[in-house]
Order: C-alpha cells, then sequence, then structure tokens
C-alpha cells in the first residue's frame, strides 16, 4: 500500500500539487487522471523519488520514502518496476537483454536462470519469439510490453506505469490495460497508473484519483464515476462525445 | 560579465556534483566490465581508423612541408626527419589528436547520453536503484583513459609511416629520413605525449558526459549539447595542454 499524507510540491514560486491526501492500495489498479498540465506527471515523480516533494509524506507501506536516506530509497527502488509514457526501452541491446537488464544488475541467480526468468516474462506479455529484435525494430505496442515484462522481471511491490496507453491504438490501448490489470492481481501489487484515457478508467479504474490544478478533486471507483455530480470531473469525463451519449443513453435508459 | 562568470561557475559546481556520482564503486563488477569492454570498443578500437588514416597523411604532409620550406643546404640533412619527430611526438599525436577525437568521440558521448537522458532511459535507470551517472559515465572516462595510449602510440607510428611513404615519392631519401627520426631521441617526449593524452583523454569524457548528462528538451537539444560538448572540451584541450606543455617540458 502506498500512502500519501499532505503533499505539497512547488517549483520555486509555484505550487504544482497542493495538499495531496491519497491511499494506493494493494492488489487495486490505482489510476491518477486529470487534464494535461494538472500535476499528475508531477504527483507520479513525487512518488517514485524522481521528485523531492516541497512537504509531506510519502509511505510504502508505512515506511516514509521522504526521510529515507539514500540507501533506504534505493532498497525501496528495487521493490519498484515502471512503465514510461515513451517506454525507455535501452535501445542498443536486444528486446531480451532489455528484460534481463534488472536481473543481471539486481539478482543473484545464474545467467541460466535469469535468462529462463526473462523469456518467462516475455512469455506474460505475449512476447514470445521478439526475443532478438531491438526496440527499434518493434512497434510501440510491443515496445510497452517489453516495458511491462522489465518491469515485472524483479517481482516487484509496487507498479508505476505513466501514461502507458500514450500513443497507441485503442485495441492495442485494451491490451496493454487488461495485462496491467492482470499482473496486478496475480502477484498483489500496489499498481498506479497516470492516465487521461478514458477507455482506462472505465476498464480498469478500481480506485480513481482526480486532480484538478494540483489539488485532488474527487476519489472513487469505476463504478462510481459516471454518477458523479462533481462538475469539474464531469467535465473532464464527458469533453468525449461517445462518453456524453454514453451517459445520455444511460439516464434514458 | 558578472553573468557569464555566474553560469561558469553553476556548471562548473554541476560538473563537480556530477563526477562525484561518478566516481562510487560499480554496484555489480559483472555489469560494469561488459560495460567497461564495450566503451573501449566503441570509442577506442572504432577510433583506430581515422587516428591511423589523419596520423599517416599528416606525418607525410609535415615531411613534405619541411623539405620544401625549411630544408636547404646550410642544414643537416636529418633536418626534416628530425622535425618531423618532433612535431609528432609533442604535439601532433597527443594533442590535435586528441582534439580531432573530442569531435568523433565528444559528439558520440553526449548525444548518446542525451538521447537516454531525453527517451527517460536515464529516469528508468534511476527509478531501478541504479546510479545512472556512475554506470553510464564511469565506463567511458576508464575505457577511454585505456585506450588513449594505444592511440596515442599508433598515431606516432603511422605518422613515420607517412612520413617514409613521401620518401617513396622521391621527397626524401629513406636514410636522411632515418637518419633524423633516430637523431638526439628523447624517450621522455613519447611519456609526455601520452601523459598529456590521458590528461585529454579524461577531458574528453568527462565533459561531454556532463553535457550529455544535463540536457533538458527534446532531439533539438541533444543536438546543441552535442555541440557543446566538442567546443567546450576543444577548448579545455587546448587550455590545458598550455599548462600541461610548460609542466612537463
Amino acid at each position: 500500500m502506498i500512502e500519501l499524507k499532505h503533499l505539497y510540491k512547488s517549483f520555486e514560486d509555484k505550487e504544482v500539487l497542493h495538499d495531496i491526501n491519497a491511499v494506493f492500495e494493494e492488489g487495486k489498479t490505482n489510476l491518477i487522471i486529470g487534464q494535461s498540465g494538472s500535476g499528475k506527471t508531477v504527483l507520479m515523480k513525487n512518488i517514485v523519488g524522481l521528485l523531492t516533494p516541497t512537504s509531506g509524506q510519502v509511505l510504502y507501506d508505512g515506511r516514509d520514502f521522504v526521510q529515507m536516506n539514500k540507501r533506504e530509497q534505493v532498497l525501496i527502488r528495487r521493490e519498484m518496476g515502471m512503465i514510461f509514457q515513451s517506454a525507455a526501452l535501452f535501445d542498443s541491446m536486444s528486446v531480451l537483454e532489455n528484460v534481463m537488464f534488472p536481473l543481471d544488475m539486481f539478482s543473484d541467480k545464474n545467467q541460466a536462470d535469469r535468462e529462463r526468468r526473462a523469456r518467462f516474462c516475455l512469455e506474460r506479455v505475449n512476447l514470445k519469439g521478439a526475443e532478438n529484435k531491438l526496440p527499434g525494430e518493434i512497434s510501440g505496442g510491443m515496445q510497452k510490453r517489453v516495458a511491462i515484462a522489465r518491469a515485472i522481471a524483479l517481482n516487484p511491490k509496487y507498479l508505476f506505469c505513466d501514461e502507458p496507453n500514450s500513443g497507441l491504438d485503442p485495441k492495442t490501448s485494451l491490451v496493454i490495460d487488461d495485462l496491467i490489470h492482470d499482473i496486478t492481481t496475480e502477484y498483489s501489487m500496489t499498481t498506479i497508473i497516470n492516465t487521461h484515457d478514458m477507455n482506462s478508467v472505465m476498464g480498469i479504474g478500481e480506485n480513481i484519483i482526480y486532480i484538478y490544478q494540483g489539488q485532488k478533486e474527487w476519489q472513487g471507483s469505476k463504478d462510481q464515476i459516471m454518477g458523479s455530480t462533481n462538475e469539474r470531473l464531469n467535465s473532464f469525463i464527458f469533453a468525449s462525445d461517445l462518453f456524453r451519449k454514453v451517459k445520455e443513453a444511460n439516464e434514458n435508459a | 560579465m558578472n553573468m557569464i562568470l555566474h553560469r561558469f561557475l553553476a556548471a562548473f559546481g554541476q560538473y563537480l556534483m556530477l563526477m562525484g556520482k561518478v566516481f562510487s564503486l560499480p554496484e555489480r563488477w559483472r555489469m560494469f566490465l561488459k560495460q567497461y569492454v564495450k566503451e573501449m570498443s566503441q570509442l577506442g578500437v572504432d577510433s583506430i581508423g581515422i587516428v591511423l588514416l589523419i596520423s599517416f597523411f599528416i606525418g607525410a604532409v609535415i615531411c613534405i612541408q619541411i623539405k620544401l620550406n625549411i630544408q636547404s643546404p646550410w642544414m643537416p640533412t636529418f633536418t626534416t626527419g628530425y622535425t618531423t619527430r618532433e612535431i609528432m611526438l609533442l604535439e601532433f599525436s597527443s594533442s590535435i589528436m586528441c582534439l580531432i577525437l573530442s569531435g568523433k568521440v565528444g559528439s558520440n558521448i553526449a548525444s548518446e547520453i542525451g538521447t537516454m537522458r531525453v527517451t527517460q532511459q536515464i529516469d528508468a535507470l534511476e527509478i531501478m536503484g541504479i546510479n545512472s551517472a556512475s554506470f553510464l559515465i564511469l565506463p567511458k572516462i576508464l575505457g577511454l583513459l585505456t585506450m588513449i595510449p594505444f592511440l596515442v602510440i599508433f598515431s606516432i607510428a603511422f605518422g613515420f609511416i607517412g612520413a617514409y611513404a613521401t620518401a617513396f615519392m622521391g621527397v626524401i631519401t629513406v636514410d636522411d629520413l632515418t637518419l633524423g627520426l633516430l637523431h638526439d631521441f628523447n624517450q621522455w617526449y613519447v611519456w609526455m605525449s601520452i601523459i598529456k593524452s590521458l590528461f585529454f583523454a579524461f577531458i574528453i569524457a568527462s565533459v561531454s558526459s556532463f553535457y550529455g548528462y544535463t540536457v533538458e528538451g527534446g532531439s533539438f537539444d541533444v543536438g546543441k549539447a552535442s555541440t557543446n560538448a566538442v567546443v567546450r572540451s576543444s577548448m579545455l584541450i587546448l587550455f590545458a595542454d598550455i599548462f600541461l606543455t610548460q609542466l612537463l617540458s
């Protein structure tokens, strides 16, 4: 479980995050949604430690990441997996080498076992046969799946996904969403996904936090979101014609 | 003026802090050695071709120029060979060769690390709990430091071979050239050349890595960082050359 308590972040005089309090539960897909520029990515970077909050706490199973020394932070980081918006695969390495990389760095298993584990992770994301390809030779969806395989190679307790569907077609996005959701349940991870894709929200949003101008505006599940009376949230959700029509259809029914 | 000084000091401070992060013990020696060997190949072995080519032609051209412009009946016949040797040993094979390498190797390092930065590959390393600065930069610095003495020696050798090639064109006789190359030979000049090149190699690898590592933005900024890396490391090589020459002569 990851808990945020009174989290603030400012860049010089500009306050980007204001008093964020939230709980991200284990074994659930937790979504952070909001418009571009609302502070989602800054929030995610504060949670994973790529940025340091101005004040507040980021608790990993009760352990405050902000107060930890470098060594303790490194140990927590080894329990994290992250899927970046751009996949962030090492382009000089093959697909298999990318997935093996965290194992090569931190696992004490022998070469054969490490390779076996990497191949298992690639099979888990349906990428058998692509082991020797370079990231530049595979599609965006496949790159995201390699990133997922790399992220789960060390059996992380916490999985972070920064806009995992960005640049993907709706069908591939569904595949990625389902994969992240299945893996989260299977390994009982605490997963946090940063997104503004409403299909993901309605598909896998078990715990959703809506950020508006750096503040937590709303929290609930995908079942509650359509019936929300929060105007700012509604203007975000129903900005798309499709969802407006779905809502109208629901109301008429 | 104050602004320029402030920016210089800020950049220098950032550079020192980065070097502090770079020089730490590798987390996994197996991975470090793999990276180290890769960098020796990429930065050193892949540069052998251009070093040999340039050294050969410069050796030949220096020999021709000296013969045509300095050699006269009132001068000893070994003058051309002697001067060619001194130029190759004292300046070309260390300083000028490193200036050339700062273009090839420096832009390679800055653009590689810069692209990793803008495509979040460095963030991915940090998230995994890896000291990205040490993991990426230390093997590059040590790899280039290991390979540079070989490149200097190859450069000296091919400069002399280039000079001998002019003998076959009839510019100078092989005997005169050999006499000049052996005349009053001071072994220290070879060591001086190698010592200087070690400093220059450190400048090329560390300064270029700094510009790549601190890139912010996109591909345009990577290009800019790459240019800055080459310009700044070339300038530093020239400054360092003055001090090192004074110190080692």
